[in-house]
């Protein structure tokens, strides 16, 4: 098929207090692809994750983003990769951080160089992607939370990254708010990996599944079917909400 | 930056020199007249110096030397000049300081600053610090809640442990937060500066409309001096 926008191979990973996260993760998503990370609270997820950009340092295996490969003791390295990997974070006050909209919006692609029209035309771009253009010169804590959740997404949009990571997006939504968030994500034409334990939400938007439990993959395979082996969602601490049928 | 003139301007002026003060007064009230700023709100935001008043008013019992009689009371000149000082210096200062901030925007402060060369690390603290100031106090709102909705009521020394917990539980959150605000920040590509916003060009106009305060406090300062 195509070509890869993430591999990942072989990657362990133990936090400095010796707990170990990562048991040798192989994961690859070819470009273009929707992919729902699922798992139970503590799989390793959000270490995955924050390895994807190099936050993390890569301790065994490797990660290549878009053929590159993460090298974090290479500082030219890790600032490409993170304009490649846009990670949209759970809580949207973390992520918004600047006093207005626009100016957090401009954050990522001021960090990469763009100045001036070019970097106002990426800001207004990104808004309108998530429908939010109208806020530009709000300040955040004036938004709603899904409304925070979109500007959350619209930051990373503006930065173009080859591969869009989002960490539990449509936690603490409202129903119609997680409907436009759908919306607005299957309208987008990224490559996505979407971290949830959301199962109807991430049948809707995604076509292929990847269960991480106790720091490995168990499970990597087409929604329909991941989704349909209650066996295997038990195993792992997953079910489908009481009355969801496939 | 004015506001700050006008103050160092007033501090320096020994209260003995009446004259001078009512000067600043009056010219601190035209300028927040011309710049139709209601007279409630200064009122209301003036409340903030009443601790200093209270304080002040206690100086005159307190000193040595010269003693004066006044309403039966027996006060220390010296403790009167110095009380009145208070007064008069923190008065003027809260009221530019409320021209200030009736005047501008937070952001626009922050940005003066940042144009004034103060250390862009000094700017982003308080630009976070602007951002994350209601979260923190929802933050803490929420956590009143809690503990309100279990049955806890802060009546006196018994329950300040309850407090001293919670004031250490937002402490902690508010730390964690911050590391999850940095982990975002570096995951934007962050390399130690924040965005600066294209200048507007300040017009010599402008310089000159802020500096008209404090030059007009102290040639009022001069004359008293002279006269």
């Amino acid at each position: 098929m195509s070509e890869k926008s993430l591999e990942v191979s072989g990657l362990a990973y133990a936090y400095p207090d010796g707990n170990q996260a990562l048991y040798g993760v192989n994961l690859s998503i070819n470009q273009g692809e929707r992919v729902a990370l699922l798992g139970p609270n503590g799989a390793g997820k959000t270490t995955l994750v924050l390895h994807l950009n190099g936050i993390i340092p890569t301790m065994q295996g490797q990660v290549r983003v878009a053929g590159k490969l993460v090298d974090s003791k290479n500082a030219e390295s890790i600032k490409s990769v993170r304009h490649k990997v846009g990670v949209v974070f759970q809580d949207p006050d973390d992520q918004l951080f600047m006093p207005t909209v626009g100016q957090d919006v401009a954050f990522g692609p001021y960090n990469s160089g763009l100045r001036g029209i070019e970097l106002e035309k990426a800001v207004t771009e990104a808004l309108e992607l998530v429908g939010m253009s109208e806020f530009i010169d709000r300040p955040p804590h004036h938004l709603s939370f899904g409304q925070r959740r979109r500007v959350a997404v619209a930051t990373v949009l503006a930065m173009k990254p080859e591969i869009l990571v989002m960490d539990e997006p449509s936690s603490n939504l409202d129903p119609a708010a997680r409907r436009e968030l759908a919306e607005i994500i299957t309208s987008l034409d990224v490559t996505l990996l979407m971290v949830t334990h959301d199962l109807p939400f991430a049948y809707e938007l995604c076509q292929r599944a990847v269960i991480l439990s106790a720091g490995v993959v168990a499970a990597d395979d087409e929604i329909s079917s991941v989704l349909a082996n209650k066996q295997l969602l038990n195993a792992h601490r997953l079910e489908l909400p009481k009355g969801f049928n496939l | 930056m004015a506001a700050l003139l006008f103050i160092l301007v007033a501090v320096a002026t020994p209260i003995t020199n009446i004259a001078a003060y009512i000067a600043y007064f009056s010219l601190i009230w035209l300028a927040l007249i011309t710049a139709k700023i209601p007279p409630l709100t200064v009122i209301k935001r003036s409340l903030i110096e009443i601790p200093f008043v209270a304080f002040a008013l206690l100086m005159p019992f307190f000193g040595q030397g010269e003693r004066v009689d006044f309403l039966g009371l027996s006060l220390y000149q010296e403790g009167i000049n110095a009380g009145a000082g208070i007064i008069a210096k923190a008065t003027l200062g809260v009221l530019s300081a409320i021209l200030l901030s009736a005047t501008t925007t937070a952001r626009e402060i922050l940005r003066g600053l940042e144009i004034l060369r103060l250390p862009s690390t000094l700017v982003q603290i308080a630009t976070f610090m602007l951002r994350y100031l209601n979260v923190v106090t929802d933050e803490m709102e929420r956590m009143s809640v809690a503990r309100a909705s279990r049955g806890f009521d802060a009546k006196g020394i018994r329950h300040w442990r309850v407090l001293a917990n919670s004031a250490g539980a937002l402490f902690i959150r508010s730390y964690e937060r911050g590391e999850r605000v940095h982990l975002a920040m570096l995951s934007r590509g962050y390399g130690g500066e924040l965005p600066k916003e294209e200048r507007e060009e300040v017009l010599p106009q402008q310089i000159a409309l802020g500096l008209a305060l404090p030059l007009l406090a102290l040639t009022s300062l001069l004359i008293s001096i002279l006269i």
